[in-house]
């Protein structure tokens, strides 16, 4: 494993430090996708990408939205908007661990003084219709990072298996960086001409959202917006896979499944606001789920999800 | 620090020198703590199993597992199986040739290899079978593959591009034999894996791979590479170290088996660090500190063994540092504030909310729907408080405490504590509910009105509580049945069987008498829509008859029209339905009606009939739960080792819905028929029912005209009207204070003279008279004996 390096003084130089690591790993540095989800996961290069039979490894940052956890900036270490960084391989090399372990080590955390645990946490996401054995990993006690072998994504069995890694940002900076709460955690380094906080970026948009989505989002246009990105995600799949313009096959998973994430950030918002109860949430799951499926099914029909159209010929 | 698992030297001193022992490690990726140990003993099983029956035999077996193998040595191995003969009989001598063509084919042998013998049929070919005895070596070779494809994890994975599935990446597997001669690798193969004999020690503190040559060799170069392998030596170890960092601080380790167990699973090398609970959250309620340090961070509560109060904690390392577990602890405790920040951040809010009346929580229950066919949360409550009221007088708690209680009894769930901690709802909602300043029973209801949860849960018997807990099952049992979601085969998503069982148990446990037949029907009634479709009946009578009373000219029909509505009462809804009833049968003055007054009184026959059939439902809905209820106490009486058929006996009586009074009387059957009392009682029912029934089938009539005493003839029959009448002076009284062994006992008086009366008296007689008046007497009989039980259902 390589040595610990110089410690990391700021936010974004763990993330530049994971980037390096990961890079250095063969996976392709992808950007974050410009839709609002709820985790890393739903970002097509991991949700799609993970289907099908052709190799993959690609890392990103991902910002997250979880408007429940909304706490108005206040609250040490809880954010609706968050930082995920993400790791897929496909398929999952057999030194995955340790790989995982010389990422730690890349962002200052040393093995011989903390106490790195893997402890059981399956993984499960009902709206993807997906799930995967693996840990927490924790360090001296704090989760620090999601561990997970995926067996299923959008109701299909995943073979090759991929290994996935999602590091919670925010929670693994204020460890490493010793910060006890979130908004006082140097973004850029401290001794920049401007060093900003996470609260100088942060703070104030915590409080708007917080605020909007406890109280001030419209839970009748959620629910309409909801609908709509049912039925258009829908319609994109029902149209024919022969695009009448170009004479090509063209099967547009990207974009139903666009629609797909749409309407489940949908419902983590409606969800937020309270008006969802614990026998409809189980309704709206599943029609999050039955639309992620649909697009699942769909993208294995693509060339990138390993359809082999001479083949079907 | 630690001894290695032990074995003992005695054996493998009289080991035989060809009986080598097996060592076989499956190194893995970390394998979940709850399912090591159960792993362990399924290997062990599945292994020696195998091999036995292959052949081999062994001296003794044993299993291990750490966070990341599983183990198992098996001692005293035979080195190979024994050569088996058998033989095997083909078709008869004188069969089609086809027939021995197909024998040969079957076991491989040509024509010269049989003999033939005489058989009980005849002359007939026999094959002889030498299977010479095989290496244990090959046999372990063929079997270990086996185990692993087919091993039975609770969940088990694929990974990379293979197709093996274990629990988590399975990466080596050493597997040797070991006799006098050394150790050898006994070879194969899974998916890619050749077995080996090497394997690895501590991840971080003895990560090299080395080789080992026997059990021993291996369990101390493991330990050496700072891995424990045996999960009782690191509990052990754990406890240990726990209690006496604890004592050595005058302070005690709250006893946690389970979580023992699984930090046990969790480390290969247990190091115990203790730490301290920052002051300022000393004020959480010692559950909220507990619960979050278990749930989250899988710590040991330390308390102070005199005020209880939980001032430390536990955590276990996976291992040794330079700065003995300095960085760790002060890690492990930051994230604990952390953890407790939230949970005093949500304790303290919520305390808020709580001295406001918990109002915010209370109406945001209108805003959250239970189900879908059954509205919101405030609806399910408002039917909750209202029959915790109805219910107060019958379980002896106050009416408004009850109602209070049960408005509050679910706020908490509305909290961000209960949020975070669902396994704390119910708790928080006494503490809450003690902030908000409501009295102690009401406060106890809101914790204890979720009991009992399960048949060994502790029954509440608070009558506050008592009132709110029967409340709220008995609404959500009616609800679920007014909306066909019952129960069905292994599906029980609402867990009504659960509240059923609930039911069952604070009636009996508090010893209620009440009858749910008529609670669950009125709840029934209005969960279908009676009470609407009443309003609706009403409206409409009264647009009838201001219609009506407004036509100048109102003819002979509207005249009787309103003879017949009621006046002022038409909030009598009985009277109302009446009414209806009455105008139905005037339907052809209809015709003569004013057209808005015609159709008002069509609808008004429309509704009476949806009215009826609200009312058919309800009953059939009523009887339905109270037969799934009935079900729910057989089970719960067959634990307790009374007959079914006694359960059933009592079931056939009236009032089955009052269950105490069921349960009393089936236990008292119980008991009174292990005695020769009861066995007199029912021997005499028999033959008194027996001859009864014969005849009433001959005559196809029913002798239930009553006996009298006047036309007995002899002196064995006057003295069974006599006993008989004695026996009713007794059993009518008794039955009213419940106490069904008087009545009993005095039944069973019965038997003497009813067999006297058998020995001498000729039911039949030629004389009509005396024969009816003799059957109308044994009818007494069992009608007697009926009271107590329907004792037809009761076997041999």
């Amino acid at each position: 494993m390589a040595k610990t390096q110089s410690k990391p003084r700021s936010f974004q130089e763990i993330i530049l430090a994971l980037q390096t690591y990961w890079a250095r790993q063969g996976c392709a540095m992808l950007q974050p996708y410009d839709m609002e989800v709820g985790a890393g996961t739903f970002h097509p290069a991991t949700t799609l990408r993970s289907l099908g039979t052709a190799p993959w490894a690609a890392a990103y940052v991902q910002p997250s939205r979880r408007p429940t956890d909304g706490r108005y900036g206040e609250n040490p270490n809880r954010l609706q908007h968050y930082y995920q960084y993400q790791v897929l391989i496909k398929p999952s090399p057999p030194d995955l661990q340790a790989l995982y372990l010389g990422s730690l080590e890349a962002i200052g955390i040393d093995m011989e003084t903390h106490d790195i645990r893997f402890v059981e946490d399956d993984w499960e996401s009902p709206t993807l219709g997906a799930w995967g054995l693996g840990w927490e990993v924790w360090c001296d006690g704090m989760e620090v990072s999601q561990f997970t072998y995926f067996q299923q994504v959008g109701g299909h069995d995943c073979a090759p298996v991929s290994g996935e890694l999602t590091y919670g940002l925010e929670r693994l900076a204020m460890y490493i960086l010793g910060v006890d709460h979130v908004m006082e955690m140097p973004f850029n380094d401290p001794d920049a001409p401007i060093p900003l906080s996470y609260g100088d970026v942060f703070r104030q948009t915590e409080e708007e959202h917080s605020r909007y989505n406890f109280d001030i989002a419209n839970t009748d246009a959620l629910l309409k917006h909801f609908e709509d990105a049912e039925a258009e995600c829908q319609a994109i799949l029902a149209a024919p896979a022969e695009d009448p313009k170009t004479g090509k096959r063209i099967i547009m998973a990207h974009p139903a499944y666009d629609q797909a994430i749409k309407a489940s950030h949908l419902f983590n918002l409606l969800d937020a606001r309270g008006v969802i109860s614990v026998t409809e949430r189980q309704a709206y799951i599943g029609r999050v789920r039955a639309l992620t499926r649909a697009c699942a099914d769909a993208f294995v029909q693509t060339e990138a999800g390993g359809f082999d159209l001479e083949g079907a010929q | 620090m630690m001894a290695i698992p032990s074995r003992t030297p005695a054996r493998r001193r009289r080991k035989a020198t060809d009986m080598p022992d097996l060592l076989l490690e499956l190194f893995s990726e970390e394998i979940p703590a709850r399912m090591q140990t159960r792993a362990a003993a399924d290997l062990k099983k599945l292994v020696t199993d195998g091999l036995v029956e292959a052949g081999l035999t062994y001296a003794s077996a044993g299993a291990f597992a750490t966070p990341r193998r599983l183990c198992l040595t098996v001692e005293g191995l035979t080195g190979e199986s024994p050569t088996v003969t058998e033989e095997r009989k083909g078709p008869r001598a004188d069969a089609p040739e086809k027939a021995l063509e197909g024998f040969l084919r079957a076991t491989g042998l040509t024509r010269e290899d049989l003999e033939i013998r005489d058989d009980k049929k005849g002359q007939t070919w026999f094959a002889q079978f030498t299977r010479p005895g095989r290496k244990a070596e090959a046999i372990i070779a063929e079997l270990i593959p086996a185990v692993i494809r087919n091993f039975p994890w609770p969940k088990s994975m694929r990974w990379g591009a293979g197709s093996l599935r274990w629990v988590r990446p399975l990466h080596s597997i050493l597997c040797i034999l070991t006799d006098e001669n050394g150790a050898s690798v006994v070879p194969f193969d899974v998916d890619g894996i050749a077995s080996g004999d090497t394997t690895r020690g501590h991840r971080f503190m003895g990560p090299e791979a080395f080789s080992v040559t026997s059990f021993d060799d291996y369990a101390g170069k493991l330990k050496r590479a700072h891995v424990v392998l045996s999960a009782e030596d690191r509990a052990a170890t754990i406890w240990n170290d726990a209690t006496n960092a604890a004592f050595a601080a005058g302070l005690e380790v709250v006893e946690d088996k389970g979580l023992l167990a699984e930090v046990a699973g969790l480390v290969e090398w247990p190091v115990v660090l203790m730490g301290e609970i920052g002051a300022e959250f000393m004020e959480l309620p010692p559950e909220v500190l507990q619960t979050s340090m278990r749930e989250h961070q899988k710590f040991f509560s330390v308390k102070h063994p005199k005020t209880g109060r939980i001032e430390r904690f536990i955590t276990v390392a996976n291992r040794e540092t330079a700065d003995h577990g300095a960085t760790i602890l002060a890690g492990n405790s930051k994230v604990l504030t952390a953890r407790l920040s939230d949970a005093k951040f949500f304790w303290e809010n919520d305390l808020r909310v709580a001295k406001t009346n918990m109002s915010r929580w209370t109406q945001a229950l209108e805003n959250v729907t239970f189900h879908r066919k059954l509205g919101t949360q405030a609806a399910r409550i408002d039917r909750i408080a209202a029959l915790a009221r109805e219910l107060a007088p019958v379980v002896g708690a106050d009416a408004d405490e009850a109602e209070q209680a049960a408005r509050i009894a679910k706020a908490d769930l509305n909290s961000e504590m209960v949020y975070e901690f669902p396994e704390l709802q119910g708790l928080m909602g006494r503490y809450y509910a003690q902030a908000a300043g409501f009295g102690e029973a009401v406060a106890k209801a809101a914790e204890e009105h979720y009991s009992p949860l399960g048949p060994t849960d502790d029954v509440p018997t608070s009558p506050v509580s008592v009132a709110v807990a029967l409340a709220d099952k008995l609404d959500t049992l009616t609800g679920f049945w007014a909306i066909d979601e019952k129960p069905t085969g292994s599906k029980d998503p609402f867990a009504l069987r659960r509240a059923a069982l609930g039911v069952i148990r604070l009636v009996l446990g508090n010893g209620l008498r009440l009858g749910i037949t008529s609670i669950v029907e009125a709840r029934a009634l209005v969960a279908l829509g009676a009470l609407e479709t009443v309003d609706e009946l009403k409206r409409l009578a009264a647009l009838v008859r201001a219609k009506t009373e407004a036509l100048n000219e109102k003819g002979e029909f509207g005249r009787s029209l309103l003879s017949v509505l009621p006046k002022q009462d038409v909030a009598d809804a009985k009277a109302l339905e009446q009414s209806v009833n009455i105008l139905r049968g005037t339907l052809e003055g209809l015709s003569k009606a004013d057209s808005d007054v015609r159709q008002a009184l069509e609808d008004m026959f429309a509704i009476k009939t949806r009215l009826d059939t609200i009312r058919a439902k309800s009953k059939d809905l009523t009887d339905d739960l109270l037969a799934f209820l009935h079900d729910r106490l057989k089970v719960h009486l067959r634990d307790q080792n009374i007959r079914h058929d006694i359960i059933d006996a009592c079931l056939a009586m009236p009032a089955n819905d009052d269950l105490t009074l069921l349960v009393k009387r089936a236990e008292a059957l119980s008991a009174f028929f292990a005695t020769s009392d009861g066995e007199n009682l029912v021997q005499g029912y028999k033959r008194a029912a027996n001859i009864l029934a014969q005849a009433e089938e001959k005559d196809g009539v029913e002798y239930r005209f009553g006996a009298d005493a006047k036309f007995a003839e002899t002196e064995e029959e006057r003295a069974l009207f006599a006993a008989l009448e004695r026996a009713n002076a007794t059993v009518t009284p008794a039955l009213e204070q419940d106490d069904f062994s008087a009545a009993m006992t005095a039944l069973a008086d019965l038997r003497a003279p009813i067999d006297a009366f058998f020995d001498t008296v000729q039911v039949n007689a030629e004389n009509e008279i005396l024969r009816r008046n003799r059957l109308n007497l044994l009818h007494e009989i069992t009608a007697a004996c009926g009271k107590i039980a329907d004792l037809s259902r009761l076997e041999g």
